[in-house]
């Protein structure tokens, strides 16, 4: 009795660590007063004159472009290299996962700033293109992390089975060995993609003058001064990111679901 | 049978990271045979199959079928289909689809496919499970769906990779008939690999023992069940006592100091040779009518026979019967002349016994 209040409240403890202040944002956006610490009444404009602010609709659609155009290229290349990976010896691939599971782990500014560094060194101008180059580079990690499970679970007979009934080996591709490894390709372009838009301290510094996202510019807005914009702008960028992941997430169950059936 | 030959093997040799898997093989399919290679697990039953697929391609040697070179041939230009041990339906297509799959490629009319998916439906007994989805069936199910989805491609052979392994027992021969009905049906050549000897024994029409990637020894299952010709052979197909001994002169052996009269000729005088003797083989009888004695040392009740090990001149023979002689007592043990079989020594283990191939 005693344990099961105790793992109760700490459970509580937690979820009002983790989300207080997400919670407090998310109030914020609705508060009719321009104070933190008064509720003025319940208000959406805020998210009305959001959508009247022309730096942000572009900050919007930069982003979207970003996630989108880093997702479906960090996908084809994942997936190829997956593949690739797959028919490896297995030494060498152990290797191979181990080398691109790194950047996973490592801490995205030294990530950001390395990036730049790099962009520098070849005298590659700062700007959206270099944003997209990095925004591809550390979303293929992801990409592999959910196709590989799916190809190692393929049975490698499908395809020389399609190959012996008279498929060409492109054709045996994409009749048999891609619809298997569809689910997981899916799945890592969506989390390619909420990678991407919850990214804020790559983008930061691959960015060039006058290229923003969202998350920077939020950055660049409450170095000003705190509008409450701002809240209604990282609610709504909180809610998409969390939806996703939440879809992300059902989809794995509903596959790992059918699987061990 | 004078059939033509189908396939040839010619000098086939195939290496894996330098280690020699297939060395110098030389092997003939004739049209409308059933084939079976059979070997223990590792012997490069699986590597064979798969050169003569199109999946692995040899090292040195040539693969000719039907005339024609196809040695460097991919696998979706050759005229023959494979039925793989984990059966490799496309999950996400229905049978009906999986049936069809290579029809489709070869552009047939909807017309054709549909009565050719109806047709080997039937052909495999599961006549109204063209909606279903592969998951859905049992393994056994799953392996007749990959059979008809080989077989409405019409090929001229049929390759199988131990496509029974993977069920038990009382599926696996049931199935066994069925795939020999199957084969009389289609009148068609069959290339089958097993490690299980049963399963050649009852299947084959020739049987290809492989050892350590050599031919130890190929010809009909009689043949090879009757007249081993080594110790590997003898050892691998069947129980059987098989034991160093002399060969007197011909038409008489010395096995553990007994000289045991037998049909074989040609091995020299006095030379060393190695004799199996099936357990059926053995006849127990009175002592002073053995050519040796010795005493029974276990016996355990089998259903059709008992089997026994008599300990005689230092030797355990393994002998089956239907008469019960109790553990303890002396019995004498005889042998007729043709019941024993003589072997050449090996010189070594990889050493190939078959000098002329007796198909
Ligand atoms: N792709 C491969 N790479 C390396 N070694 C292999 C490969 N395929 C088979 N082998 C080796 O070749 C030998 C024969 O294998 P296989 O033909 O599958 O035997 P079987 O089918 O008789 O059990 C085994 O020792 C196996 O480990
Ligand atoms: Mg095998």
């Amino acid at each position: 009795m005693v344990k099961k209040i105790a793992g109760k409240l700490y459970v509580s403890l937690i979820i009002l660590f983790l989300y207080a202040p997400i919670l407090v944002l998310i109030v914020l956006s609705f508060n009719k007063s321009k104070s933190r610490n008064k509720w003025g009444g319940f208000t959406l404009e805020w998210y009305q004159s959001l959508f009247k602010n022309d730096d942000i609709m572009t900050a919007l659609y930069t982003t979207l472009i970003i996630a989108f155009l880093s997702a479906i290229i960090a996908t084809i290349i994942g997936t190829a290299a997956s593949i690739g990976m797959n028919s490896m010896k297995k030494v060498p691939r152990t290797i191979m996962m181990g080398v691109t599971n790194i950047p996973m782990l490592n801490a995205d500014i030294v990530t950001g700033i390395s990036l730049m560094l790099l962009f520098v060194a070849v005298n590659y101008t700062l700007g959206f293109s270099s944003v997209l180059l990095a925004h591809i580079t550390f979303n293929i990690p992801y990409v592999i992390l959910s196709v590989m499970p799916r190809l190692k679970q393929t049975n490698k007979n499908t395809y020389e089975a399609a190959l012996d009934l008279g498929a060409s080996p492109m054709k045996a591709f994409f009749k048999v060995v891609f619809p298997d490894i569809m689910p997981g390709v899916i799945s890592g372009f969506m989390l390619a993609f909420t990678m991407s838009l919850d990214d804020f301290i790559i983008t930061h510094f691959t960015r060039g003058a006058g290229v923003n996202t969202l998350s920077t510019k939020i950055y660049a807005e409450t170095r000003k001064g705190i509008k409450p914009e701002m809240y209604a702008l990282s609610t709504l960028l909180f809610v998409s990111v969390l939806l996703l992941l939440v879809i992300i997430n059902r989809r794995n169950d509903s596959i790992s679901k059918k699987r061990s059936m | 049978m004078v059939n033509n030959k189908l396939i040839d093997l010619i000098n086939i040799s195939k290496s894996y990271n330098g280690n020699v898997i297939i060395d110098d093989l030389n092997l003939y399919v004739r049209e409308n045979e059933f084939l079976t290679f059979l070997g223990p697990s590792g012997c490069g039953k699986t590597t064979t199959l798969r050169m003569i697929g199109g999946f692995e391609t040899p090292d040195q040697g040539k693969i000719i079928f039907d005339g024609k070179d196809i040695t460097k041939l991919p696998p979706n230009e050759r005229q023959l289909n494979t039925v793989f041990q984990k059966y490799a339906l496309f999950t996400h297509m229905t049978i009906a689809e999986n049936i069809a799959f290579g029809l489709k490629i070869k552009k047939k009319s909807k017309a054709y496919i549909d009565d050719k998916i109806k047709y080997a439906l039937k052909l495999v007994n599961l006549e109204d499970y063209g909606n279903r989805m592969p998951d859905s069936l049992s393994g056994g199910q799953q392996q007749r769906i990959a059979i008809a989805r080989a077989i409405v491609n019409e090929p001229k052979v049929l390759l199988l990779d131990e496509p029974l392994g993977a069920l038990d027992l009382k599926l696996r021969q049931d199935m066994q008939y069925e795939l020999i009905r199957l084969k009389n049906e289609l009148g068609i050549t069959f290339i089958y690999v097993t490690h299980d000897q049963e399963e050649a024994l009852t299947m084959s029409d020739t049987i290809m023992v492989m050892n350590k990637g050599y031919i130890q020894q190929i010809g009909t299952p009689e043949k090879i069940y009757n007249e081993p010709e080594n110790a590997f052979v003898a050892d691998f197909i069947g129980e059987s006592n098989i034991i160093g001994a002399t060969m007197v002169r011909d038409r008489l052996v010395n096995i553990l100091g007994a000289n045991f009269p037998c049909v074989d000729e040609g091995f020299g005088e006095n030379k060393p040779v190695d004799v199996v003797i099936r357990p059926e083989d053995i006849d127990l009888v009175a002592p002073e009518d053995g050519i040796i004695t010795g005493r029974v040392t276990s016996l355990i009740f089998k259903g059709v026979h008992y089997e026994m090990d008599v300990m005689a001149n230092g030797y355990e023979w393994l002998v089956h019967s239907t008469d019960l002689s109790p553990v303890g007592s002396e019995v004498g043990l005889k042998v007729d002349p043709f019941d024993i079989q003589i072997m050449k020594k090996p010189e070594s283990d990889d050493e190939e016994a078959v000098v002329n191939n007796e198909q």
